[in-house]
């Protein structure tokens, strides 16, 4: 196809002005014109330079016929453009003036599902795209219900090639009822929005359609500049992953003599000098004497900021502990249950040792049961499988070697989350995601409260 | 941004000091790759504010092709002193003395043989892992790369065999020999990049903003006469107002015709562009596979 000119006007902001990041994966079975669709957001954006598109010609001359296909500019690798698929995430950016967009693009082969969790983990909002004549298939079940499972705020579920089926409002309705059957399934969906597109045309792409009367929502660029993001980070609690101790050694300002440092992402929550915290798993309390930036002293700081606290206590604190708020107490325990999404070649087995990574700290781990596992053509749990293969998701229970403190994934997709490590080949074979803990964490001394 | 939100460049320094932080715990041995171009000069900045008051705990790691502009490595110099880092160069030249890295005969240009340079400089110091100033918006191999980014025994990238990295739990284990190359500002966009320097202040070096050199028009670029490339037959040589908008090697960066002249020119200038940035990259238009070819030989 040859794009047709592009309908914005302006160009990316020079953003003298703070914009905002919005983060979001595109997922599909294959031929669903997910490429397609992302080709069509950059070239209408005008992020598409004129060597990208040079080499587009190119690669048509070369290889298609005179065809320009949008899908070249993202599969990047050769045997992806030789094969015509797409293997691997590719991170795609551009920018409106509005928002600046990261897309992860992840394929939608069966085989390549934890592409997809791996895309979506980070993502504010999902698109899921539907062939507008195939409705929902198997796959669209899949990426629905992995988007729910890892909690993405918001879903766009883009019914596409709309052109193939006349612009008909009948089927766009009986695929919007088809996926509504579904949905109510699922865990966690509150925001899921029905949009009819051609991503190939770029109707309702970008601007909206005159094809589509019947429809009165926004365009899908227009949602996604719009959409509401800034609660999509827990502000609640309290959570500073301990990642690294600074200390500085034989500092050159005396000042700095005594400086000791706890480094981290903040996990969750917002913290303020002067704040009661408690430092987790040992459960010693203390107050935060300071927020050190390299830009000077903060008052507060808040998820995910990057920040180093001093306490006003000299205690034992290390990598892999977590400082914490006194309310609302994540769970310290060694005896987990998750649902997992299982990516390795080799099958999930019970009694397996592997490392478990959550937050900054890494412990062995052993899966001591596979409760059930998703069946994804009608999106029930079968109890007691054998094994989970390869983009198989199920509850599993886990046994570390010593506990580790953490919230629900539903809280807190930070510090509820986990991958497992195999040993030896050190290939990430799972992503978890943990059920809530048994109880909160319960301290021992009686002068808790401050 | 409302109190409890950030915007785009807070969140992507929050992103990258993470991960810098993540090396710095979970490595024996990192090294930091600082050529003195715009991108590592970003990461040495996100190097300070990881892990200051304390010294930055990684050397810094140059390949020197011998075609290095002679501006970038005196900022290179100055800036790993100002620092107070350890600045390691590994040459080319020595190199190909060694019988470490192989000419190709009559290529003049250096890039490939960075490569071998690479990563004898990495057996060398027994380097396990390496961060380098690559972004995904570069070029479509660098668009599949994972932030840590996993090499084999002979520093080799396997594009459909990567890690998958699923939230910010980066798995940073290798065994010995094996390396990890890790890239902070992946998400990071050109203009991101100097929309940074100048909320930083940073400095950059002079060859980034707009001069007077006498260049060659050779493949429809720019490119700045020296000892190394000197004028072909019938090439006229032409005094130009130029800057550079990437810095490869001094005979295949083209110049490109800009009067920017400060931080908020050349923002408006990339706002504006047409082209890619390293679309006046010589190395890059060898072949559509160019740079995934390179990089699965251990180009970062």
């Amino acid at each position: 196809m040859t794009p047709s000119p592009s309908l914005i006007s302006d160009l990316p902001s020079t953003a003298h002005h703070p914009v905002e990041i919005l983060r979001f994966n595109t997922c599909g079975s294959v031929d669903d014109g997910k490429s397609t669709l992302i080709g069509r957001l950059l070239y209408d954006s005008k992020s598409i330079m004129e060597d990208q598109m040079e080499a587009l010609e190119r690669s048509a001359d070369i290889t298609g016929g005179g065809e320009i296909n949008l899908a070249n500019l993202t599969d990047g690798l050769r045997s992806e453009r030789e094969q015509g698929i797409t293997i691997d995430v590719a991170y795609r950016y551009f920018a409106t003036p509005r928002r600046k967009f990261i897309i992860a693009d992840t394929p939608g082969h069966v085989q390549y599902t934890r592409n997809m969790v791996t895309g979506a983990s980070t993502a504010n909002l999902s698109i899921v795209l539907v062939d507008a004549r195939h409705g929902v298939i198997e796959q669209s079940r899949r990426h629905t219900y992995i988007s729910a499972l890892l909690g993405i705020p918001h879903i766009i579920i883009a019914v596409n090639k709309m052109d193939l089926v006349d612009w008909s409002e009948e089927r766009f309705l009986e695929i919007r009822d088809q996926f509504e059957s579904f949905l109510p399934r699922l865990d966690v969906l509150h925001d899921v929005k029905f949009i009819p597109i051609s991503a190939l045309n770029g109707d309702n792409v970008v601007t909206t359609s005159d094809k589509t009367p019947w429809y009165q929502g926004p365009n899908l660029l227009g949602h996604l500049e719009t959409v509401h993001i800034a609660s999509d980070w827990n502000l609640n609690n309290f959570r500073l992953p301990v990642q690294w101790v600074n200390r500085p050694e034989n500092p050159r300002d005396e000042s700095l003599h005594d400086f000791r440092g706890i480094s981290g992402q903040i996990a969750g929550g917002i913290v303020k000098k002067g704040d009661h915290v408690l430092v987790l798993p040992s459960g010693y309390k203390a107050t935060v004497k300071d927020i050190w930036t390299y830009g000077g002293s903060i008052d507060e700081a808040f998820c995910p900021q990057s920040v180093t606290i001093q306490l006003e206590e000299d205690i034992d604190i290390s990598r892999g502990d977590i400082v914490v708020g006194i309310d609302d107490l994540p769970g310290v325990e060694s005896d987990l249950r998750a649902r997992v999404c299982w990516m390795n070649q080799k099958p999930l087995t019970k009694g397996r040792k592997y490392f478990l990574k959550q937050g900054t700290q890494t412990v062995q781990a052993m899966v001591t049961a596979i409760d059930s596992k998703v069946n994804f053509e009608n999106l029930k749990m079968e109890p007691e499988p054998a094994e989970l293969a390869v983009n198989d998701i199920g509850e599993v229970k886990i046994k570390t070697a010593r506990s580790i403190v953490y919230d629900a994934y539903q809280t807190n997709r930070l510090t509820g989350s986990f991958i497992l490590i195999e040993q030896g080949t050190n290939q990430t074979v799972a992503a978890g995601m943990l059920q809530p803990p048994n109880a909160a964490f319960n301290p021992e001394f009686t002068d808790y409260t401050i | 941004m409302s109190a409890y939100h950030l915007d785009h460049l807070e969140y992507l320094e929050t992103e990258a000091i993470h991960i810098m932080r993540e090396v710095a715990a979970e490595f024996e041995r990192p090294a930091l790759l600082f050529s003195g171009g715009k991108d590592s000069i970003c990461l040495l900045r996100l190097a300070e504010k990881a892990f200051r008051p304390s010294e930055i705990p990684m050397p810094f790691l140059n390949v020197d092709t011998g075609h290095h502009f002679p501006e970038l490595n005196e900022f290179r110099d100055r800036r790993a002193k100002e620092l107070n880092g350890k600045l390691i160069v590994r040459k080319v030249e020595d190199a190909i003395k060694a019988g470490i890295a192989v000419p190709t005969p009559g290529e003049i240009s250096r890039n490939k043989l960075q490569i071998p340079t690479l990563l004898n400089a990495i057996e060398e110091f027994q380097f396990d892992c390496a961060i380098g100033g690559a972004r995904r918006d570069e070029e479509k191999a660098r668009a599949k790369e994972r932030f840590f980014s996993f090499r084999d025994g002979f520093g080799q990238w396997d594009p459909k065999n990567q890690r998958p990295e699923i939230w910010n739990l980066y798995n940073a284990r290798v065994n010995m020999g094996e390396n990890m190359r890790v890239f902070p500002l992946s998400n990071w966009t050109e203009m991101d990049v100097w929309e940074y320097i100048r909320k930083e202040k940073l400095e950059v070096p002079n060859i980034y903003f707009s001069h007077e050199r006498e260049c060659v028009l050779r493949h429809g670029q720019w490119l700045p006469v020296t000892d190394l490339l000197p004028p072909k037959e019938k090439e006229r040589v032409e005094t130009k107002i130029v800057r550079v908008r990437t810095i490869g090697d001094i005979i295949s960066t083209g110049m490109v015709e800009s009067p920017a002249n400060s931080h908020d020119d050349i923002i408006a200038e990339i706002a504006a562009a047409r082209v890619t940035e390293r679309g006046s990259r010589a190395d890059d238009k060898a072949s559509e596979a160019a740079m995934e070819d390179r990089k699965k030989e251990g180009y970062f």
